[in-house]
């Protein structure tokens, strides 16, 4: 008797909770036509400004889902195409491309602009399902204090770093789980080869880059799981890192790195503490595209466009750091004198990427962190 | 007949925001045109990487588990039995780290054994990326698991049994061993197989004090579905867990019943006394050593660290919106925090409540203990399954929710649930039901019945169960990084953000907001210590 009483209040204290709460939603994202809803990983970042003109220019309002770190807003990105949370996707890179296009995440859209993309970033020329957007260079940083203070010239390629001379000074990330460590761990591949596939000829010979990073491991390579705990943490040359006690001065990061150093610097220095050895660049492109399944397409290809407006090129590389990848665009003059791009970085074609990384990856894990 | 009926709601909110959406990510990974991939079972846990993530998982929950209990069962007693200045403080103090997110404690034993951490700058030892710092930070994080649970019920075991022993000539040890413990047994075993739960499905800090080389089942299936977006390996791992965690729940089901066995108890208070002679003296001051070493050092650094800038620059830097890592200054996130922990806690008292309240009657049937073992699972399975369950299965009418903000309180009402089942299933077991007969005979309607017997009995119990939902959904992080919009983000979500970018300014932020979310915590538990009389909850 009295526990159906109890009942009754009780689920119909529930059931108002419950719909006090359904009706408080504010509806789903980007169901009027006045909306763009972009998509992104956690370091998308654009001058408000220049976000502002083209809200005002177009007439729509951009609101933006940062979801989590790049691999993850793919995937989940992918998970949720049927019915996805934007209209554009900004942040695929040529490392995860091919399984956003294998799954279908995009529509086709031929930005205007795209003629005025260097031809070495353009792919998918045929489908124009992604578009690039920026680009960057992975690279080993050198801290140039530790060099001239121990009389030893920087490594400048990849074969430098087995080099006894180079014993214990490079740290650099895991490949399972940080872009910077795969983009190193694939520059090393595009360098050496598949020595892993058991009918390349350098299983044989015993080469690849297999070969390579045992040499390395026993180099006194260390691997941290992320960017931010090598660069900022174990890293001598950064100015996170020197404060943390950091004792590596070799670190897998960005051309752009030492830029960022002397423009984030406090004091200002009057020349970056750090430079990039060259011949160990590999390079990441960015892409944008329009979700299939989105539901403001209009809108959506507007955005697009707006990414490959000289005036957002030249505002990204002061945000995210990266370069811009259309013809005549501007860089800050930090970026030209102490970070320039690698005139001759390993790179390695988007489908090639897709067929071998989850292998490589595997082994790479068996072989340098078991 | 009415049991079933109270059992309508809570069902029904397990089976929608649990059951569906853990079936259908577990489906997207099996199912290949409709047809399920068992056999991708075996393949996986053939698969030597992965049976070594199984084997360090295990052992690792062991060797956390007892040293535990190893470290917590003589503070349990102290708390116990001893009655000393602050003991009140001390017992909220000690709680606070249970409900503390695992970023949060990663970053402060971070702190503390990492690079430029406390120790690194005393005498150069290090210990993260060490198995040792794991191990450390579980029994931080399960300390007040033991004290709570094997504490509260030596504190009403009474101490005149084990006199009386002695008075009959047994030894002080054999008078322990024949009467204390096994009174005292099932509840040691209730609260190992909790920690062994806690430290097996552990997340945060191993993943952020493991390194690349320490990886439990929990941060796999996280890489799986998150990094290499295998979905059928990520599947069969959650099964397997599931299949463990059920069975740690069943064996845990089964030593509460047991508990619950007829034992003498009485007024905790009368059972405290002060410390007496030397060695009860030098029991006490171990236990407060190791108290303030393990758990009081480590939240003391972070408060050290975000102070560490002038006139509490850190803190002043979260007003200001940085323009990048959020759409909001970041102090806004306090705000949300409380919005959404008092949502989550609405439903999980109602929620729970209900379930408590069906699960009340000691001679219920098979269905309702399974129930009750069902409503713990939400503690043991991957966060992260919950969060990409919820993206894909709660995305069309009539549940399209999934960006409406009540999708961060109900995923953290999953984990609130079973708390307030534990706390309220005692109290409601032990109000008697001749009071509620008695008052209908005198003519009391059933609605005055329920007011004005069983609210004045459980409403101590409601309000304990509510204050640890509250806390627990402030620190809930596993599921509400997926599922929090940047801008709206948790406390615990923006600490994470705060970590995962460079700078010094950052990194003292994330201290500061971190102190905060601690403070907030440890003022709601010692409301609660103020609330709790009888100690019969199991928290």
């Amino acid at each position: 008797m009295n526990t159906k009483k109890y009942c009754a209040v009780l689920v119909g204290l529930g059931l108002v909770t419950l719909s006090a709460c359904g009706s408080g939603s504010d509806g789903s994202s980007g169901s009027d036509s006045k909306t763009v809803t972009l998509v992104s990983h956690d370091s998308w970042a654009v001058s408000k400004s220049v976000l502002k003109d083209f809200e005002k220019q177009s007439g729509y309002t951009v609101k933006v889902l940062k979801d989590g770190d790049a691999g993850q807003a793919v995937n989940k990105a992918i998970l949720t195409k049927d019915n996805p949370q934007g209209d554009v996707f900004f942040g695929v890179d040529n490392t995860l491309l091919s399984r956003a296009l294998d799954n279908g995440l995009f529509q086709s859209y031929d930005a205007k602009g795209s003629a005025t993309v260097k031809p070495a970033y353009r792919v998918d020329e045929t489908k124009h399902r992604v578009t690039p957007i920026d680009t960057g260079d992975i690279c080993v940083n050198y801290d140039k204090a530790y060099f001239s203070k121990h009389k030893l010239t920087p490594p400048t390629s990849f074969a430098d770093l087995v080099k006894p001379e180079y014993k214990n000074l490079l740290v650099t990330e895991n490949a399972a789980t940080s872009s910077p460590g795969l983009g190193f761990l694939l520059g090393s591949a595009a360098q050496f080869g598949d020595g892993g596939t058991s009918r390349s000829s350098e299983a044989e010979n015993g080469g690849g880059w297999q070969a390579y990073w045992k040499k390395l491991k026993a180099n006194g390579v260390k691997v941290v799981d992320g960017w931010e705990q090598a660069y900022d943490q174990e890293f001598s040359g950064s100015a996170g890192g020197k404060k943390a006690g950091g004792d590596r001065p070799l670190v897998v990061s960005y051309a752009s790195s030492p830029p960022a150093e002397v423009i984030y610097g406090d004091p200002k220095p009057t020349t970056a503490p750090t430079g990039v050895s060259y011949g160990t660049c590999f390079r990441q492109t960015e892409y944008a595209g329009l979700l299939s399944n989105a539901e403001n397409t209009k809108g959506g290809k507007a955005f697009i466009d707006f990414l490959l407006t000289r005036k957002f090129q030249e505002d990204m590389p002061l945000n995210m750091f990266v370069y811009p990848v259309i013809e005549g665009a501007t860089v800050p003059a930090e970026f030209t004198k102490y970070g320039p791009q690698a005139k001759d970085p390993e790179t390695m074609a988007p489908a090639k990427i897709a067929a071998d990384r989850d292998q490589w990856v595997k082994s790479w894990t068996s072989l340098v962190l078991k | 007949m009415t049991r079933l009926g109270l059992m309508v709601l809570p069902v029904a909110f397990f089976a929608v925001f649990f059951a569906y959406p853990v079936a259908a990510i577990v489906g997207r990974g099996l199912k290949v045109d409709g047809a399920w991939q068992l056999g991708r079972i075996g393949e996986v846990l053939a698969q030597s990487d992965i049976r070594h993530v199984l084997w360090f998982t295990t052992w690792q929950a062991l060797a956390s588990t007892a040293l535990t209990l190893l470290i917590a069962l003589p503070g349990a007693y102290v708390f116990a039995r001893f009655d000393f200045p602050g003991r009140q403080v001390l017992r909220a103090v000690v709680t606070v780290p249970f409900v503390l997110p695992t970023v949060v404690v990663g970053t402060a034993f971070l702190a503390l054994v990492g690079r430029g951490g406390l120790l690194d700058d005393l005498w150069g030892v290090r210990l993260d990326t060490t198995v040792w710092a794991i191990l450390l930070a579980h029994v931080f994080f399960n300390y007040a698991v033991v004290v709570r649970t094997v504490g509260g019920l030596w504190a009403q075991l009474d101490p005149r049994q084990e006199e009386a022993a002695r008075m009959l000539g047994a030894s002080r040890l054999r008078a322990w061993r024949k009467v204390t413990l096994p009174a005292l047994a099932p509840a040691v075993a209730a609260a190992a197989l909790m920690v062994f739960l806690f430290t097996f499905t552990s997340f945060g800090v191993v993943q952020i004090l493991g390194g690349p080389t320490f990886s439990t089942l929990e941060v796999e299936i996280y890489r799986q579905t998150s990094e290499v977006f295998d979905l059928s390996t990520a599947a069969v791992l959650t099964i397997v867990q599931f299949v463990a965690v059920g069975a740690i729940l069943a064996v845990h089901a089964w030593t509460v019943r047991r508990r619950e066995t007829a034992l003498r108890l009485v007024d905790p208070s009368a059972t405290a006394r002060r410390p007496r002679g030397v060695g009860q003296g030098a029991l006490l001051a171990g236990v407060l050593v190791s108290v303030l070493l393990l758990l009081v050092l480590p939240l003391a650094v972070l408060v050290q660290r975000s102070l560490d800038s002038p006139d509490f620059g850190y803190y002043r830097a979260l007003t200001h919106d940085d323009g990048g890592t959020f759409l909001v200054p970041p102090i806004a996130a306090i705000g949300n925090s409380l919005e959404y922990a008092v949502a989550a806690t609405a439903i999980a008292v109602v929620v729970g409540g209900l379930a408590a309240a069906a699960l009340t009657r000691r001679d219920a049937g098979r269905l309702v203990r399974g129930f009750d073992a069902l409503l713990m699972l939400p503690l043991g399975v991957s966060a992260v399954t919950v969060g990409f369950g919820f993206l894909i299965s709660l995305d069309k009418p009539p549940l399209d929710l999934r960006s409406s903000w009540i999708l961060v309180p109900l995923a953290q009402a999953l984990v609130g649930v079973p708390f307030v089942v534990r706390t309220m299933l005692p109290v409601l077991r032990a109000v008697d039901g001749r009071l509620r007969e008695a008052a209908a005979v005198l003519g009391a309607s059933p609605w005055r019945v329920w007011r004005e017997v069983d609210l004045p009995l459980v409403r101590r119990a409601l309000l304990i169960a509510a204050g640890f939902a509250f806390a627990v959904s402030l620190g809930e992080f596993g599921a509400t990084v997926f599922i929090a919009r940047p801008d709206n983000p948790t406390l615990p979500v923006a600490v994470a953000r705060l970590l995962s970018r460079p700078g010094d300014l950052n990194y003292g932020q994330a201290m500061a907001l971190s102190t905060i979310l601690m403070v907030v915590c440890a003022v709601a538990l010692l409301v609660l210590e103020r609330l709790r009389t009888d100690r019969t909850g199991e928290f």
